[in-house]
């Protein structure tokens, strides 16, 4: 069972933040493991996702795609239907509930997309707690609408306008924040990322995408999915819908941000393209200069625009379990468009990428194969920015 | 001269020690070999020398903007080794280097610490590698004669102050508040009370940083603590006043103030 006690992935992993913050994290690794073992929250948390976050979400066929690419059956996984509009909302109320139990009465976030942060200001709001939720100044402009929605949950929206003033930056604020008010403050952490526990909190959180697409396939096919795609930037919708599956024969992929191309070094392909370093608390891969700083990712969409990634994600490049790929901006817009015009789907431009790449891969798989594909959220929140862009 | 050769010295004198902190290469690498020796003349025990890094995230705004501005003049991890040496020939008192992990893992940890050691420093800061994770580093360190400081803060229990000053060798680092590095008007109300804490428990000498800003705290921690480690309040002031005309003495009186507050 990973990750070891040490919060280690293999090699990756860790816990590697200031001494102040130490306490706070051994803190909430207890009120982790004794939430995982107390019926009552588990069956509070379940509640809480069925009758407020509208899981399961469902598991559709879509046929005028698979008809389009001629080729394996494919099957969206509808995060997208989950309440605030993306999977975020599966991890934000699970710590905002481990939150409550550890009496702490501030939450603060950071957000790239805006998903993430609208998930924990709603989960906030839903609870009564105060909410901060730190976002890059490049985010905020993209990402208006989100903005508006969190403030309408009642959060406050701090700006950061450091570095690219995107996720990165929003995080490191958001540590600075915690590493300040690490006594009353509880850290929504919105990814896969950040020091142990979080990488394997979040996963375990997210976890329920998988085990529901496991029982829907199941039911729908009779066997579970050859083949399963997601989008990776910190990756947890990724891992949660992997991490059912990793001691099965399924294939799977994770779909980096490729950005304007990977030769021109404009992208967030972390793992297709970075290498080993330490950021946010981890040991994973990142993209990083020969000195060790860090670099600015790009990717049209914010939510993957993130220079490092998950550590169980490096993990499972290194044992070869999860093949990663990366897809440029522009082949995420063209599969954002044609989603859209046939399934009347609008997906995040996140999701997006994952899109692109079935559509790539598609056409020469055998039409009795199955793929599922990560829908994690849905598009609206980019309309402007694709308008802007196409 | 090692740091805990350095507070042997100081503990036979009577004296607390007052250790400034620069950005390496803000403004420039030759600014900052000045500055050193500014330090140095006016009384300075040891400096801290960091290494720039693009994510600082125990660092608050002053240090942030230093460190950016050394990177975007060009500053690299080998321009800061050869600034090191630079410093350690112009200057007698020890050099501590402060460095979040990333740089020196990439680098390698053993050559990393090789590198350090052949650039003169002697002992190192690593604000981002607690205990849990410090072994890797703490061996290649010793084989290379570096000294290895780790951080306490106000909020670490008894037990963890006992394992980090285990591995401390030179001395102990006292976080002074919940908080990023900044320079603050006042210090938390409970500081010496948590001082007197860390103190019983640490067999290193305890040396106070994070939001030390002027000779009114220096003087407040001096019973306490065996020195003070002052950051942003001097970048700003090297920052503000390098290259003007008095500059040496603004920064060398400054200097003098903290150390005779703690005298």
């Amino acid at each position: 069972m990973l990750p070891t006690k040490k919060g280690r992935f293999g090699r990756y992993g860790g816990m590697f933040i200031p001494e102040t913050l130490m306490p706070a994290v051994i803190e909430l690794e207890e009120a982790y493991k004794k939430a995982k073992r107390d019926p009552k929250f588990k069956r509070e948390l379940t509640a809480h996702l069925k009758e407020y976050a509208g899981r399961p979400t469902s598991l559709y066929f879509a046929e005028r795609l698979t008809e389009h690419l001629g080729g394996a059956r494919i099957y969206l996984k509808r995060e997208d239907l989950a309440h605030t509009g993306a999977h975020k909302i599966n991890n934000t109320l699970g710590q905002v509930l481990l939150a409550r139990a550890m009496g702490k009465t501030r939450i603060i976030a950071e957000t790239g997309a805006g998903m993430h942060g609208v998930a924990t200001a709603t989960a906030a709001a839903r609870f009564g707690l105060k909410c901060i939720v730190y976002m890059g100044t490049e985010d905020i402009r993209r990402q208006a609408m989100n903005v508006h929605r969190m403030e309408l949950l009642g959060a406050r929206v701090e700006p950061v306008e450091k570095g690219s003033c995107t996720l990165k930056d929003a995080i490191n604020e958001a540590i600075r924040d915690w590493v300040t008010n690490v006594r009353s403050t509880h850290y929504v952490i919105g990814s896969v990322v950040g020091p142990h526990p979080y990488p394997m909190m979040v996963r375990d959180f997210q976890s329920v995408i998988g085990r529901e697409v496991k029982a829907q396939m199941k039911r729908v096919n009779g066997s579970w999915p050859d083949l399963m795609v997601a989008c990776v930037g910190g990756g947890s919708n990724a891992m949660g819908l992997f991490y059912t599956f990793v001691d099965t024969k399924a294939e799977m992929i994770g779909v980096e941000a490729a950005g304007k191309g990977l030769s021109l070094g404009k992208h967030s392909a972390t793992l297709t393209a970075g290498s080993r370093g330490i950021l946010h608390g981890a040991l994973s891969y990142l993209l990083q200069t020969r000195d060790g700083q860090i670099k600015e990712a790009h990717s049209v969409a914010a939510g993957l625009d993130y220079p490092g990634t998950g550590p169980e994600h490096a993990y499972y490049k290194e044992t070869g379990r999860v093949k990663y790929v990366a897809v440029t901006d522009h082949k995420a817009l063209m599969a954002f468009k044609m989603l859209s015009e046939l399934e009347g789907i609008i997906p995040a431009l996140e999701s997006a990428h994952a899109v692109a790449h079935v559509v790539e891969i598609a056409p020469k798989l055998p039409k009795k194969k199955t793929v599922v594909i990560c829908l994690s959220g849905r598009g609206d929140k980019d309309l402007e920015e694709v308008r802007r862009l196409t | 001269m090692s740091v805990r050769k350095l507070f042997r010295g100081l503990k036979k004198d009577g004296k607390k020690a007052l250790l400034p902190f620069l950005t390496v290469g803000d403004p420039s690498a030759a600014a900052t070999v000045e500055l050193a020796q500014v330090m140095e003349k006016a009384g300075a025990h040891g400096m801290e020398m960091g290494l720039p890094f693009s994510d600082p995230l125990a660092d608050g705004p002053t240090i942030q903007a230093s460190s950016q501005r050394a990177l975007t003049s060009g500053f690299t991890v080998a321009k800061y080794l050869k600034t090191l040496a630079e410093v350690k020939k112009k200057t007698s008192f020890p050099l501590i280097a402060m460095t979040y992990y990333n740089p020196v893992f990439k680098m390698g940890l053993d050559t990393f610490a090789k590198r350090l050691a052949a650039a003169g420093a002697c002992a190192a800061i690593i604000p981002d590698l607690p205990p849990e994770e410090a072994l890797p580093w703490a061996r290649a360190a010793k084989q290379n004669s570096i000294e290895t400081i780790f951080l306490v803060a106000p909020n670490t229990p008894d037990e963890r102050v006992i394992k980090a000053d285990k591995l401390s060798t030179g001395f102990l680092y006292y976080v002074s508040v919940t908080g990023v590095t900044g320079a603050r008007k006042a210090l938390p109300r409970d500081i010496l009370d948590n001082l007197r804490r860390v103190r019983r428990l640490a067999k290193n000498p305890v040396v106070v940083g994070f939001g030390v800003s002027g000779p009114r705290q220096a003087r407040l921690l001096k019973d306490e603590a065996h020195g003070v480690i002052v950051g942003s309040a001097l970048v700003d002031l090297a920052h503000r006043s390098y290259g003007k005309k008095g500059w040496k003495k603004k920064v060398g009186s400054f200097v003098e103030r903290l150390i005779r507050a703690m005298g």
